[in-house]
């Protein structure tokens, strides 16, 4: 043929407007308002969708062709450290508390935020929205496989992660992180960008991956700082996702401020309450320590996150409001949790335990102001009624947080001495606060949170009927081997054995 | 600290997960197994979502099928994330190595106006049909109910607009962006392209799954793939000197053919699974291929004219066919 002519050349932002949001098109046999039911009833406006600046820029071919790279090698990793009995690289067993907490709670939020990223993938209007969060999906089921994928080689030796599956939706503390991930769900898609893509993702997950990756890498667990690498790229797409959900609903319309402020505030002590059990891991569980949560916090809380919130003020947005709350428990947080933790061991899927001598010289050094008055004296006490052969457990339930589950083991802002308990009355019924943070989430929200499940009383309820023994059984606990103090358990024993085959002619 | 560990033989404390040594007994389980079975939450769910309250978070009761367990419609291919990936990436490698040899060879300038002609008209506008595609199996993905149904739709989404991705590449290529421009033109405005456009948008409105699941990937693709790919591309362009066209092409039938596996073995169980679901999946199947088969026609005849009926015709036969071996007869 003889009509050869030059090709346009196209930049890589028209190509990629060609290959994606050119392939949409106005409905007209059907109505928008039919095709796309839930994307008002929020009451955040968004007059033009064209408007969205592409967060990043994947093709379907290079996002199979990076993607595929990335999954070689992480399987090939995965599959020597099991092959090589690389568990017995850790520093000790205990570390594996971490990894149980992780794979009951947290894996099962990374199916969750797939699961609502597929929803918010079909629910915006805007097809370079629908792509971005499409791709996120795929990604969430992915970070879902390779936790589980990961950590099932740990599940062949030790104990507390063989029913995390159940676990998930039986268990009193996984339930902080299932109601979390079910709260951003049950609300329509631009909270849930707010929740997942924004607070989560951007503000939150620094706290959550970097600690808990360095963690693993400091005690030897190849396997979590594989899948944690290989995450990150994600990540990073994700959370210049959320970084530009915001801006977008923000420049659309000034009236979609105070919602948006207001789910900040929210989603904020939301995502706080559920790092919380990452303070503990970090200044407890880890054998060797990477950083103490205030260090963390001081990092990638005060300065990262200050950096966020002081470039979106030129939109109006002002820090969330815990955020001064949240500053004064940093320096408590996750001696309160490990205390709560240590007496409730009974009914935990993982094994707690009481600081050595270094580990409590380590933590005062880190919390001066903190550890050696309020928290050392009790830590004296409790080693002191375990070896009298009296160990301190309290049989007794906590009382949870009707918001975020937790039990209310945190004291007032202002005074670490005095528990902090609020109470709202709603519709003849008395509702339970860890603080008032989660008091005004409650406050703002009431029909949403009275329906929330409270493990403690279906503690009464069939089938378990107040029988300690039931409860094990329906939560696939089983008692002496996940459950209780470190010291003592089967996982230290066969630890110890193993590394002991392992290091000896024995 | 690195350890010598040659010598070290330890006895592993159990299997699997206590959730997959329930379903398949005392052994160790796949990572296909590990990656689906029961990762969904089930019980207790906290909150009934405020977009529609009358429903679950998970509901396995927006669709009128009825399972026992939803965990039994499976992926014969047990793909997870990283089969699925790995998969692609290789068609991808392949589906590159075409389009370039196709570019470098000058391969589209020496296809006749006629046939770059059908080409570009058949198949632009089919990147908005495969956008519509995607929409509807992320819909099912993310309202459907047990992952092993679910996640091989959310990879089916993905594949949707990988394929709506190559259709443009292919409209450039042939016809630069006024190709993708006159493609958008007939999908909005042609006679030859409402009816498909109608059955899209139809499909928009489905709030339920397997409805959608039959509609888009049992009906629509089932008599869309064949049609375009192997009766015009493969036996009426390409055997008229088209061949660029079936190179550039290749990864949607290779495509259809792989999953059209999964279709069916999903339609298999759910139809042996009672009698009252085997009668809506006729009756779905029925509904829907019927006016898939109606909204090809024009757009089968932009390259077969006359012929149009009849190709239609018998693909219907061979779809009707294909489904009888799924228990389902139409």
């Amino acid at each position: 043929m003889d009509m050869k002519v030059a090709k346009k050349k196209l930049g890589t932002k028209e190509k990629y407007r060609l290959m994606t949001r050119d392939l949409g098109w106005e409905t007209t046999y059907q109505t928008k308002e039919d095709v796309f039911p839930y994307v008002g009833y929020e009451g955040i406006k968004i007059h033009d969708w064209d408007k969205w600046e592409d967060p990043f820029r994947l093709t379907m071919d290079s996002y199979w062709k990076y993607q595929a790279e990335k999954e070689r090698k992480f399987y090939a990793i995965i599959d020597a450290h099991a092959q090589n009995n690389g568990h017995l690289n850790l520093t000790d067993a205990r570390y594996l508390s971490a990894l149980k907490i992780f794979l009951q709670a947290i894996s099962p939020g990374e199916y969750a935020a797939h699961k609502g990223f597929a929803r918010v993938g079909r629910e915006f209007p805007g097809v370079g929205t629908q792509v971005a969060c499409q791709m996120q999906a795929i990604d969430e089921i992915r970070h879902a496989q390779t936790q589980i994928h990961a950590m099932s080689n740990y599940n062949r030796y030790y104990n507390g992660f063989h029913a995390f599956a159940d676990t998930r939706d039986r268990i009193w503390y996984t339930s902080v992180a299932r109601s979390f991930f079910d709260d951003s769900m049950s609300a329509g898609p631009f909270e849930f960008m707010i929740a997942i893509g924004f607070s989560f993702e951007y503000v939150l997950t620094n706290l959550l991956f970097v600690p808990f990756m360095s963690g693993a890498a400091y005690n030897g667990d190849m396997a979590t700082v594989t899948f944690g690498f290989s995450a990150q790229s994600d990540e990073a797409r994700h959370m210049t996702l959320g970084l530009e959900c915001i801006k977008f609903m923000l420049e659309q319309d000034p009236a979609n401020l105070p919602i948006v402020q207001e789910w900040i505030d929210k989603w904020f002590w939301r995502g706080f309450r559920v790092l919380g059990l990452v303070s503990t891991m970090m200044d407890y569980m880890l054998p060797k320590r990477v950083m103490s949560w205030r260090e963390a916090w001081e990092i990638y809380g005060v300065e990262n996150g200050g950096a966020l919130f002081k470039d979106l003020a030129r939109y109006g947005i002002k820090p969330p409001k815990g955020w001064d709350d949240a500053e004064k428990a940093i320096d408590h947080m996750s001696h309160q949790f490990m205390l709560g933790l240590y007496q409730w061991s009974f009914g935990t899927a993982f094994h707690s335990w009481i600081p050595s001598e270094d580990d409590m010289d380590w933590l005062s050094a880190k919390y001066p102001e903190t550890f050696d008055k309020y928290y050392r004296p009790r830590w004296k006490h409790i080693k002191k009624l375990a070896d009298a052969g009296t160990p301190f457990k309290n049989y007794g339930l906590a009382k949870l947080c009707q918001t975020c589950q937790l039990p209310c083991v945190f004291t007032e802002p202002d005074d670490p001495t005095l528990t902090c308990h609020r109470e709202t009355v709603y519709k003849d019924e008395t509702y339970h606060f860890c603080s008032d943070g989660c008091q005004h989430i409650f406050e703002h929200e009431p029909e949403k949170y009275v329906q929330a499940w409270l493990p403690m009383p279906q503690i009464f309820q069939d089938p378990i009927n107040g029988d300690l023994g039931e409860w094990m059984k329906w939560v696939s606990l089983i008692d002496g081997k996940d459950n209780g103090d470190y010291a003592g358990s089967e996982d230290q024993k066969n630890f110890e054995t193993w590394r002991g085959m392992a290091t000896s002619n024995q | 600290m690195q350890i010598d560990l040659r010598t070290v033989a330890i006895q592993p404390q159990r299997q699997a997960f206590d959730h997959l040594i329930r379903r398949f007994g005392n052994k160790p389980a796949s990572r296909y197994q590990e990656g689906s079975y029961d990762i969904q939450a089930a019980e207790n769910l906290h909150y009934k979502p405020t977009w529609d309250p009358d429903q679950a978070l998970y509901d396995a009761g927006i669709t009128r099928i009825v399972m026992q367990d939803w965990y039994a419609l499976k992926d014969p291919r047990q793909f997870y994330y990283s089969t699925y990936t790995l998969t692609r990436a290789r068609q991808q490698e392949t589906t590159e190595a075409n389009f370039g040899f196709v570019e470098t060879r000058g391969l589209a300038d020496m296809l006749s106006d006629e046939l770059r002609d059908v080409s570009l008209k058949v198949l632009v506008p089919l990147r908005h049909a495969a956008w519509g595609a995607n929409q509807h199996n992320t819909f099912i993905c993310g309202y459907g109910y047990g992952t092993t149904f679910t996640q091989p739709c959310m990879y089916h989404a993905m594949d949707n607009l990988g394929i709506a991705q190559y259709l443009s590449r292919l409209g450039l290529l042939l016809g630069d962006t006024e190709a993708l421009d006159a493609g958008k033109q007939a999908w909005l405005d042609d006679a030859a392209w409402q009816p498909l456009r109608r059955y899209v948008e139809d499909c928009l409105v489905i709030r339920d799954p397997f409805e959608l699941f039959v509609a888009q990937n049992v009906a629509l693709d089932g008599l869309l793939y064949p049609l375009v790919y192997e009766r015009i591309v493969d036996d009426h362009i390409s055997v008229r000197g088209g061949t660029a066209v079936a190179m550039l092409t290749q990864f949607m039938s290779d495509w259809f053919d792989e999953t059209r596996k999964w279709v069916d073995a999903v339609l298999k169980v759910a139809a042996a699974e009672s009698d009252a679901n085997r009668e809506v999946l006729q009756e779905w199947t029925r509904t829907w291929s019927d006016s898939a088969a109606s909204a090809m026609v024009p757009i089968v005849e932009l390259a077969l004219g006359a012929n149009a009926d009849d190709a239609v015709g018998e693909q219907l036969a061979a779809f009707k066919a294909r489904i009888a071996k799924t228990g389902i007869t139409l």
